[in-house]
């Protein structure tokens, strides 16, 4: 944790204990819930782009309590620009994969051989594949633009 | 393989594209040029096989996901959205080559980047040219729109204020047109283009509620595409982004905008609904355009800078198309929609110029341009081309287009609209003689860096803007000279039904 | 002048929406601050949001969430859930509004490294000196 964790005394506005300690316990279940939205996108309010907003706002909470050199030590930069392209990347090629298998783009019945599941169980399945893909870009924009309007275009040191 | 989801394949590639680019980041610097370029072909492609299928086969129309229209997201690709297609295609890998060498050398670093943004915002301008949902083509609008105030923001200078200003304007517009496809929602209960179609003229009694939602459409896209007098963010826009960008989305983005407001104007509603309907519109819209194109024409007379002339002529052109529409005859139908290829390469071609010159003199002031016939003779013949396309000189394509906007305005009797093609094309002759003379007769100053002395008169632009140049400046000709065909094979389909 | 306060009150959501349209519209127009204008831009868009997912409301109609269950005994009865179209499309038009919300955001801060304010008429004038 270490290496990943800036010191209290080098942070900018100085250091909470009980700030510190309640979001520690707070963001894995932020995270956790997150995932529970994507995952139940089809039978309950949720879905891609709720779950990403989510899993966005764990580490924002993080850049605010702690520092955000924290945040970007636990989500570097590299990783957050690979997994907005890895997310819609997903969706696209979803689609380009239904259309060579032969049906429609987006059509997602038409990925039966990949996998013996059945053409309807198959359409849910694609759904909540496209959701996944959503809810990685999402959050990577989301984390992003956050740190990039709270330092000022410099992305080192935050609010 | 199937031929069944080629059109699909057009919008994918660039997408694919952009996201490979934006996931590889720093890496992906030496990938740029090859992950264009090939998404680029692979667009063209197919857009090409789909232009051929639509010619012998007639349109079709295809269901993303397999759910049946109404109840799925329809793209119909007809005569009219496969020649636009086409168009988009073939400009964008044009202006890619250009782009690439030009980005180079603006944005160094930051190429990856620009190139992300450049490829998501031809893939939204082939979804637009598609689909055949109303509320899908909102987001497509947007996806363009976005990308373009990103682009248009790289620029040096008061870019990002320019680019300020236009997401001001043209948030207003796409909210304006969000505003009209709820109302149509409300009365309908469809968003699909075929299905309102349908239903619009059933609902009687509804005469206002759908007066409502036609002039909040009409209004979005105007402002959208800079319809005299909703202009105001167009030439500072435009001439402040960088050239790499410039020379996509001059050519490109007023016109897909002209071509969505004939989408709502006879794929919505229908020719019945306007012209005959509500007659005094037709008559008032031909007229704004008519002052339209006379005021873009005298603002572009009292310019110093070639880009922001040219951004001036882009308003005119723009009263052109709109007013050869609601001329509400065939001619002005034809010459309009002609207008919309023939304007494109045009101003493909001279902001390549002007992209060229600036690559080479590093400014496009009037004083700066003295000497230039000696220096860029390559480039320079090719702007001469892109002019006289401009002015309206024959076998160019720009004279075919004008004839036949000219002739529907003589035969509907809109003696302001002819008096205004007229005048423009005069004043479009004395803008561009006048920078031929610079460019020809005048010495070049001292401090030009044209003037070079030791290093020999000719010093071409570098290759990579030079080709796609001499490529478009032919396209000029050819166009012209393919008008017969491409008027009886395709235009001709593209009208509403009756004309 | 009953009739007419009658029908304000009946359609009286309607009647905000057009207030916070306004609203918005005099924000991006008239407030010379860029930061303002671009709040009167996203109140704008929340506006066109309300009013689309207001078009979509039943007298007594629940939310659209419902039982597979109880759906595949019995079928759905569409007079009893509120319409769950507007909310799928204005999903998109919020992430639309977030979208150039952003990009705005990065370019005011650009404008502000460039020019040290945030006024439009101190910037046009820093920009014509």
């Amino acid at each position: 944790m270490k290496e990943h964790y800036t010191l209290p005394q080098d942070r900018p506005i100085g250091p909470s204990l009980i700030i510190e300690l309640s979001c520690r316990i707070m963001i894995p279940f932020i995270q956790l819930f997150a995932l529970y939205v994507i995952a139940h996108g089809h039978y309950s309010p949720g879905g891609g782009f709720q779950g990403g907003v989510l899993l966005g706002a764990a580490y924002i909470l993080m850049a605010i309590a702690f520092d955000q050199k924290t945040s970007m030590r636990f989500f570097p930069l590299r990783v957050n620009t690979a997994l907005a392209g890895t997310g819609v990347l997903i969706y696209t090629g979803t689609g380009i994969a239904c259309a060579l298998l032969g049906g429609l783009f987006l059509d997602y019945s038409a990925l039966e051989p990949l996998f013996p599941l059945g053409p309807v169980e198959w359409r849910s399945m694609g759904i909540f594949i496209v959701e996944v893909g959503v809810g990685l870009a999402v959050m990577s924009i989301m984390v992003s633009l956050f740190w990039d309007l709270a330092s000022g275009g410099r992305l080192d040191r935050g609010l | 393989m199937s031929f069944l989801n080629l059109h699909m394949y057009a919008l994918a590639a660039p997408l694919v594209g952009a996201m490979l680019l934006f996931a590889a980041g720093r890496f992906g610097r030496r990938l740029v040029m090859p992950v264009v370029l090939a998404a680029l072909s692979l667009s063209l492609a197919a857009s090409v096989l789909v232009f051929l299928e639509v010619l012998t086969a007639g349109p079709f129309s295809y269901t993303v996901g397999n759910w049946e229209a109404p109840w799925g997201i329809e793209l119909v690709v007809d005569h009219l959205g496969a020649l636009v297609n086409l168009l988009i295609a073939s400009v964008a890998l044009t202006a890619c080559v250009s782009s690439l060498r030009r980005s180079s050398a603006e944005l160094p670093e930051r190429r990856h980047q620009f190139f992300t943004l450049y490829l998501i915002l031809i893939a939204g301008m082939h979804g637009l040219a598609l689909t055949g949902d109303a509320f899908n083509l909102y987001v497509l609008l947007e996806i363009t729109s976005i990308t373009t105030y990103g682009l248009i923001a790289l620029g040096k200078g008061r870019a990002p204020l320019s680019s300020f200003n236009y997401i001001v304007m043209g948030s207003i517009g796409a909210c304006f047109y969000l505003l009209g496809i709820g109302y149509l929602y409300i009365l309908t209960g469809t968003l699909n283009m075929a299905d309102l179609h349908r239903i619009i003229p059933l609902l009687d009694g509804r005469g206002a509620a759908l007066a409502t939602a036609f002039a909040f459409l009409m209004v979005g896209l105007w402002i959208k595409m800079a319809f005299f007098p909703l202009h105001v963010w167009l030439p500072n826009a435009y001439t402040d982004m960088p050239d790499g960008a410039a020379v996509l989305i001059a050519p490109l983005m007023t016109k897909v905008t002209v071509f969505l407001m004939i989408r709502v104007m006879f794929s919505i509603f229908s020719p019945v609904y306007e012209f005959i309907q509500h007659m005094a519109v037709q008559h008032i819209i031909v007229g704004v355009a008519s002052v339209g194109i006379v005021c873009a024409s005298a603002m572009a007379l009292g310019q110093k800078d070639l880009r922001r002339m040219l951004t001036y002529i882009i308003i005119a052109e723009v009263g052109y198309m709109v007013g050869g529409l609601w001329l509400a005859n065939a001619k002005g139908m034809t010459g309009a929609i002609l207008h919309i290829v023939n304007d494109a390469l045009m101003t493909l071609c001279l902001f390549l110029a002007a992209a060229a010159i600036a690559h080479r003199t590093g400014a496009l002031g009037f004083e700066r341009l003295g000497g230039l016939y000696r220096r860029m003779p390559l480039t320079m013949a090719a702007f001469t081309v892109g002019a006289l396309s401009m002015i309206g000189v024959p076998p160019t394509c720009g004279f075919f287009s004008k004839w036949y906007l000219l002739l529907g305005g003589i035969e509907a009797g809109q003696w302001l609209y002819v008096g205004a093609l007229i005048f423009s094309s005069l004043v479009n002759a004395v803008l561009f003689f006048r920078i031929i003379e610079i460019a020809y007769f005048r010495t070049p100053a001292e401090d030009s860096p044209v003037h070079e002395p030791g290093k020999g008169p000719r010093r071409e632009a570098p290759q990579a803007l030079l080709q796609p140049l001499v490529v478009t400046a032919a396209a000029l000709i050819g166009v012209g000279l393919a008008t017969g065909p491409l008027v009886e094979r395709v235009i001709r389909f593209a009208l509403p039904v009756g004309y | 002048m009953d009739a007419m306060l009658q029908e304000i009150v009946a359609k009286y959501n309607y009647w905000i929406y057009v207030v916070l349209m306004m609203i918005g519209f005099y924000a991006m127009i008239g407030k010379s601050n860029l930061v303002k204008k671009l709040i009167g831009m996203n109140i704008f868009q929340t506006a066109i949001i309300l009013m689309f997912i207001s078009a979509g409301v039943k007298k007594g109609g629940g939310i659209p969430i419902l039982d597979k269950q109880a759906v595949l005994e019995r079928g759905v009865e569409a007079a009893s859930i509120v319409n769950p179209l507007p909310h799928v499309l204005m999903l998109t038009a919020i992430v639309v509004s977030v979208s150039v919300t952003g990009v705005a955001l990065a370019i005011l801060q650009r404008i502000h490294g460039l020019y040290g304010s945030l006024e439009e008429d101190e910037i046009l004038e820093k920009i014509d000196r």
